[in-house]
């Protein structure tokens, strides 16, 4: 990281906390057209709930159909929030400073809306309790651990559950800020109660930075499994040809990564333009998430060449047949010309360019384009997969999504929306404490002539710290 | 686990003899109560069927023949319905069959996707009957609420109450004994379809599986490879005139 700029702490505070205690013209506007969509896609549900599935365009051979692919899309974004606070924390990668809380807290409500439509969409919503706790309530059977299904809730929640503590641990230290800083009582008080009495001091920064390494160093587990298992209630399916296949949980994975970290670049992008956080977001980190992106997204395009290796390398025809209908006959043809392109072709070649790394807005561009390209890409493993021309030609047909489910589906996208713009009404989405902790670790060091900004931990070998004294 | 049973259920279907009459169906869809498959039902592709007849043609016009296939849930001895459920609404039961408990059932159709033979049918809307129709139900049956899932049970409220009878009297259960046979294999005109007792060796079933799975035997299983061990057979049709190029 080249550039070099010291904050005070003051602007600091200042900057990131000004949309914190003031209204920026366009969000009541906006926090109201997505609170319509939100409320709308709710109606859709009840409106679901009480007529029966049948207002779905869901039929007899495909069973799944947007719900699903949506359901795989949110799990897959959530995985923003653990690649780039977990792993990124861990291997100490400095850009990640000011997108940490923005990715966590993404994740929180990508999670959530993930949950929404897998939970709406089984036959009988009000007992889906019986699913999801591991407890046999009065019936005396406990849920069935061979399904994928029981593991599904089990790790979502916790995915969903320590994303939610890293964020408020995270935020201790900034609460505290804003307890200090909020004018109304009301409003000073609930900051205060919740920031546990964070007053700075040297035992709770530590307690506070034990928490946080702890958190992201045992969610590490969850970033293998919640993708895999997602992709097990595909995977376990001997009698759909698509769906059946081992390298599924590697390339799930790397599909959430892919579109959970272009999303975080997305609204890195976002918060430059709305929020104005240009000084705290800067091309440098446009720069290094995009370089992070370019592998992430060729090795998931090596896993999607090897999905269609496999499935064509056994030359069984219904295998092949699936194969066509995905990539070669209407609708999904034109629709998997535009995953390919959109999630691959376009974006990773512009990627390799400088000019177009360092540019917010052709990376807000790129990283859409990806995240078009995935959600096309589970909507083409989910229902083609289901559509397949099987054995049992009774049972061939097609889907039409109904308007209830393009509702719901809407619902969610604003659900996200809504949640974050909420967030960042009450609380920084710049997390500040990281800031300040990132300026005061760099320091200008000589390398041989030049003189650069580095990044000094405790880590450095001694003599550093005497030559300092 | 479940502990093997002293029966073990089955049905042997001649292809030859099918004739394609829908019987199996209708009676099918009286004795379990089944709601009325409207035309809107076909065309939105979500009739229940729990027995259906699937009808190939062959050869070229004008030499074309018509062949049928009666497909019901082949109750697999190692199902692929059965471990994705999460609440165990379909559990495989110790004479053999896979059974389905409706009250358990949430509706998430994990296990219609998995079915390989398609026989797993969801209640996408609440059951209804024309009034005068409301009489004719079957009292040993439930009416299935919407939002769960169904399939063709063997007759399972056949099979007890015969089984339990035969228990009550001591006496043996013998092929068809007691109204043990199922709807479709009553209904059957040309004894297409034959219901028994596998783990019984003098049953009919038995000596016809025995026979047909013998080499050059007429026997077969739907989607054998799969590795579904099928709870039915089928005997393949003995006409040779026209070649073979559907199915299995």
């Amino acid at each position: 990281m080249q550039e070099h700029e010291q904050l005070s702490h003051k602007q600091i505070n200042e900057d990131l906390l000004k949309d914190v205690l003031t209204v920026p013209k366009w969000w009541l506007p906006a926090v109201a057209f997505l609170g319509l969509v939100v409320v709308t896609g709710l109606c859709a549900f009840f409106y679901m709930v009480y007529h029966g599935l049948g207002v779905t365009g869901l039929n007899r051979p495909v069973m799944w159909g947007f719900f699903i692919a949506n359901f795989v899309f949110w799990i897959g974004i959530s995985h923003a929030g653990i690649m780039i606070s977990a792993i990124l924390r861990l291997t100490q990668a400095e850009w990640r400073r000011p997108i940490t809380r923005a990715a966590e807290v993404m994740t929180v409500f990508s999670l959530i809306a993930a949950l929404h439509t897998p939970l709406m969409h089984v036959g009988r919503p009000w007992r889906v309790l019986y699913w999801i706790f591991p407890y046999d309530f009065s019936r005396g059977i406990w849920p069935n651990v061979r399904s994928p299904f029981v593991w599904d809730p089990s790790a979502v929640g916790t995915y969903l559950i320590a994303s939610s503590l890293f964020v408020f641990i995270c935020l201790i230290p900034d609460l505290a800020i804003l307890r200090d800083r909020a004018k109304k009582p009301i409003v000073k008080k609930i900051y205060a109660q919740l920031a546990l009495g964070f007053l700075g001091t040297p035992r709770q920064w530590k307690l506070q930075i034990i928490a946080g390494i702890l958190l992201s160093a045992l969610v590490l587990p969850v970033f293998v499994s919640v993708h895999s298992i997602v992709s097990w209630d595909f995977a376990v399916l001997i009698g759909v040809e698509g769906w059946h296949s081992t390298i599924f949980a590697p390339y799930f994975i790397i599909g959430a990564i892919h579109s959970g970290v272009s999303a975080v670049a997305m609204l890195m992008a976002l918060s430059v333009w709305l929020y104005g956080l240009d000084k705290y977001i800067k091309p440098d980190h446009f720069d290094a998430i995009a370089r992070l992106l370019i592998i992430v997204a060729t090795t998931w395009f090596f896993f999607f060449f090897l999905e269609w290796v496999y499935a064509l390398y056994t030359l069984d025809s219904p295998d092949i047949a699936l194969r066509e209908l995905q990539a070669l006959q209407w609708p999904y043809g034109p629709l998997f010309a535009i995953f390919v392109i959109t999630s691959f072709v376009i974006p990773v070649p512009l990627w390799l360019f400088k000019r177009v790394r360092r540019s917010a807005v052709l990376m807000f561009w790129t990283t859409i384009l990806v995240n078009i390209g995935m959600w096309l890409e589970r909507f083409l493993i989910v229902i083609p997969g289901l559509v397949r021309r099987t054995h049992m030609t009774f049972d061939w047909g097609t889907y039409h999504p109904s308007i209830i489910e393009i509702l719901i589906v809407v619902e969610t996208f604003a659900f996200v929306c809504l949640g974050m713009l909420l967030f960042a009404k009450v609380l920084p989405l710049i997390p500040l404490f990281d800031i300040k902790e990132g300026m005061v670790n760099r320091r200008l060091i000589k390398v041989g002539r030049r003189v650069v900004p580095a990044t000094i931990r405790e880590g450095l070998p001694h003599h550093y710290y005497e030559k300092k004294h | 686990m479940v502990t093997a049973g002293s029966n073990k259920w089955g049905m042997v279907v001649d292809v030859d003899r099918c004739t394609g009459c829908q019987g199996c169906v209708v009676a099918c869809q009286s004795e379990n109560n089944i709601p009325i498959n409207l035309e809107e039902h076909f065309n939105q592709r979500r009739a229940i069927q729990w027995i259906r007849i699937e009808r190939y043609w062959e050869g070229e016009y004008p030499n074309v023949k018509a062949r049928f296939i009666p497909v019901m849930c082949q109750h697999c001895g190692n199902a692929p319905c059965e471990p994705v459920c999460p609440v165990y609404a379909t559990y495989h039961n110790n004479e053999g069959m896979n059974v389905q408990v409706y009250n358990r059932c949430i509706g998430t159709r994990f296990c219609a996707n998995g079915c390989p033979y398609h026989v797993r049918f969801f209640n996408f809307w609440e059951p209804e009957w024309p009034e005068s129709l409301k009489n004719q139900l079957n009292p040993d049956v439930t009416v299935r609420s919407r939002g769960i899932m169904e399939k063709c049970s063997f007759c399972v409220q056949r099979i007890q109450r015969s089984t339990r009878e035969s228990e009550r009297d001591n006496e043996v259960l013998e092929d068809g004994d007691r109204g043990l046979n199922p709807a479709c294999v009553n209904a059957c005109a040309t004894n297409a379809l034959i219901f028994g007792n596998f783990n019984d060796p003098d049953s009919k079933v038995s000596q016809i599986k025995e026979d047909a799975m013998k080499e050059g035997g007429r026997g077969y299983r739907l989607m054998e490879n799969m590795g579904t061990d099928t709870n039915v057979v089928y005997l393949k049709k003995v006409d040779q005139s026209v070649e073979v190029t559907h199915g299995h």
